[in-house]
């Protein structure tokens, strides 16, 4: 029972940063209906853009609270930023072009990223950027007690926090998509973008300020992943970014709540199957878990044919 | 991503030229080792393949840290039969793919006499048979797979090693759970994708059993992973005295932060995989009361270990690991044979490496045996306040246990 129960522990703090990824692939794929492969990229480059936020104020050396709040505050605004960047630079000027063109564009920057933060850092800045392709590794950000012990589970602080972190933004986002201008505005994109034009929304500010939401949200992800794992380079963002696709698709791409259900129940039964069964087999079994619910649900667990899509 | 296709096309180009070598009829080795060596004045090209980068990027660095100290030792002294000896290094990425590539060019493109590297053994396996079609000599400082000199029960002609086996490192690790930490259910954590770790974590069971241990529990992963608590839970509910992980220093030491926060607070042992200083800035105070086997440590009174440490530290800044020691041994016992050596064709060069006899290494004395190991004797290293400490000796063969000498600074 105490095993049965620290799976449910490990695999709810796995689910949690699948299902923060998640949201970034399902708000895009709602407003635009494009796979955004070089999301798993804008994660990892959250992780590094945490990493030297955390260098320049020696969040490494004497971690404090607001420390650890500035250096993830800092890395959601760069990553934002990117995402901006990447969402004007690659995707707008391909907007009236088949989806198809996007997508491959999508798998550009994937590469791009990928491959460009490999490379040798440029003489002269004042940190190692690009970081190169060996693994770097991410500072503690809080110096935090022993884990807690409850009925012999052990429950890490990071992981408390993390999952208190990524739900508090889960329902940040609901209310934006559901409480606020902005959000209806969204969600009419998302409904018929052309309709939506001619009623007197921008679009394309609406498009882009997605990106720049669904890109923050992944940097908060990766700052919390690396907290948990501190290792970090450019490909780590490739396994979850996928991972985090699949759970976006489990949950009915295009719905928030979906994202958060499909990464939790993606990161649970990794888990399980991990403890269980062979570490082999983990990714194998929750692939065919996707198939499964697929052929079952086509639209997803929490996906339904006619909603508003965020 | 261009440079990398580009990469991929030359080597592809490569290994047609040299497909195309292996058709003509005189044999392979004889078509492409030059038969003589270099023209007068021109340097020895030494070859280095290893990881300079990427998940175990520290190996294939120290690797040639230590190969470099012992290339500028022997240009010093005037070098090899009138030649200097440059070495050419290259990065495989930690890739078995691309060690194979590498090994190729070094071959084909370079005119290497002898091949060094490459340390992790999954790797070396891919050299191995380059090497050999080749005719090109190659010595691994620190493959301990048995695997990597032989091709199926055969002796690989031009393939060989400086350090010991998995079977030996495996009994020493066996023998020093069940017998000085006196433990008797163990589980195991082992890298399934590695041929190092597979071979040694089964090597070890084997001991284990054979020792009257159990082992309650044998979990998998794989290279890149990142997330362990899943086996590491699994473990932790058949309630074991100590676990078992032959990997690699990153992976280790993920493994060993995890155990604790997971509340298993056993002994963790391991193999020379761990050796790195890396290991200890990852892994930090977890590491604490683990062990783990080596060939050599930096706290080895003998004045040739200490004269090697106090050199590399004056020129790289840091203590020598056990990659940098074998570099450096694996290098000299290159040079040494290119001297004994009656010219510097690849065959000759072959039977002066396999008559390599008591070579008074830093890791210990070297010899070459039938199957092209080396027997050595191994220590066992206790990891305290973020540092490895002796723990034991094992001598080689009989793998009796030899409690550290009181001069030794192992508390």
């Amino acid at each position: 029972m105490t095993e049965f129960l620290q799976h449910l522990v490990n695999g709810l703090s796995l689910g949690t940063i699948y299902a923060l990824i998640a949201l970034g692939y399902t708000m895009v794929y709602g407003v635009l209906k494009l796979i955004n492969f070089a999301h798993g990229d804008v994660y990892m480059a959250g992780a590094f853009a945490g990493y030297y936020v955390a260098g320049a104020l020696g969040a490494g050396e004497r971690p404090t609270l607001p420390k650890a709040l500035a250096v993830t505050l800092g890395a959601m605004v760069i990553c934002g930023a990117l995402g901006f960047v990447i969402e004007r630079a690659a995707y707008r000027p391909l907007r009236e072009r088949p989806r198809l063109t996007a997508l491959i564009t999508a798998i550009g920057v994937s590469f791009l990223l990928e491959y460009g933060f490999q490379l040798e850092p440029v003489r002269g800045l004042p940190v190692r950027f690009p970081p190169g392709p060996s693994p770097t590794y991410f500072p503690p950000l809080l110096s935090l007690g022993e884990p807690i012990e409850l009925l012999g589970v052990s429950i890490p602080w990071i992981d408390v926090i993390g999952f208190g972190v990524a739900v508090a933004l889960m329902v940040a986002l609901q209310l934006v998509v559901f409480r606020t201008r902005f959000g209806t505005a969204m969600r009419a994109v998302s409904f018929d973008a052309r309709t939506a034009g001619l009623m007197g929304i921008p679009v394309d500010r609406v498009i882009a300020w997605t990106f720049v939401l669904g890109s923050a949200l992944a940097a908060a992800a990766a700052i919390i992943s690396a907290s948990r794992l501190p290792r970090i380079d450019p490909l780590f963002g490739l396994m979850p970014g996928l991972k985090a696709f699949v759970a976006a698709v489990l949950g009915g791409i295009g719905s928030v709540p979906g994202a958060m259900v499909g990464g939790l129940v993606l990161g649970l039964t990794e888990e399980y199957v991990a403890g269980y069964t062979a570490s082999s087999w983990r990714d194998a079994i929750a692939f065919a878990v996707l198939i499964l619910v697929l052929l079952l649900r086509p639209q997803g667990l929490l996906g339904r044919a006619h909603v508003e899509k965020v | 991503m261009r440079p990398t296709r580009a990469l991929a096309l030359i080597a592809a180009a490569i290994a047609l030229a040299a497909c195309e070598k292996k058709q003509a009829p005189q044999p392979p080795a004889a078509a492409a080792a030059p038969a003589v060596g270099p023209a007068a004045g021109a340097p020895i090209v030494i070859g280095h393949v290893g990881s300079l980068t990427g998940d175990d990027a520290t190996f294939g660095l120290s690797t040639e840290k230590g190969i470099s100290l012992a290339i500028e030792d022997a240009n010093a002294r005037g070098g090899v039969k009138g030649h200097l000896l440059k070495l050419v290094s290259y990065d495989d990425k930690g890739k078995s793919e691309e060690a194979a590539v590498v090994t190729t060019r070094l071959a084909v493109d370079d005119k290497a006499s002898i091949i060094l590297g490459e340390v992790a053994s999954s790797r070396s396996l891919a050299m191995a048979s380059k090497a050999d079609d080749f005719g090109v000599p190659m010595i691994t400082p620190a493959s301990t797979n048995p695997a990597v000199t032989r091709d199926g029960q055969k002796v690989r002609p031009y393939v060989f090693r400086v350090c010991f086996l998995d079977t030996f490192q495996g009994l020493v690790m066996a023998k020093f759970a069940r017998e000085t930490l006196k433990l008797s259910r163990v589980a195991i954590l082992r890298d399934v994708g590695s041929a190092y770790s597979v071979g040694l974590a089964d090597e070890f069971l084997a001991r284990f059993r054979a020792l009257g241990g159990t082992v309650v529990d044998d979990q998998s992963f794989k290279a890149g992973d990142q997330d362990f608590k899943a086996q590491l839970t699994a473990i932790r509910g058949k309630k074991p005295d100590g676990v078992f992980v032959p990997g690699y220093y990153t992976q280790v030491a993920l493994i060993v932060r995890q155990a604790r926060e997971l509340g298993l607070r056993q002994p963790f042992m391991g193999g020379d995989g761990w050796d790195s200083e890396k290991l200890f800035e990852i892994g930090g105070r977890a590491l604490d009361g683990n062990y783990y086997s080596n060939h050599y440590t930096p706290e080895d009174p003998k004045p040739a270990v200490q004269t090697f440490v106090r050199r590399f530290k004056e020129k790289y800044g840091s203590v020598p690991d056990t990659m940098a020691a074998l570099g450096f041994d694996a290098a000299n016992v290159a040079v040494d044979a290119m001297a004994r050596a009656g010219d510097l064709s690849g065959s000759a060069l072959r039977d002066a490496i396999a008559a390599t006899k008591d070579y008074p290494g830093v890791t210990g004395g070297i010899s070459i045996d039938a199957g092209h190991d080396a027997v050595k004797a191994a220590v066992v290293l206790k990891i305290e306040g973020g540092a490895p400490r002796l723990a034991a000796t094992f001598a080689p063969e009989a793998a009796v246990a030899v409690p550290p000498s009181p001069a030794s600074p192992a508390k």
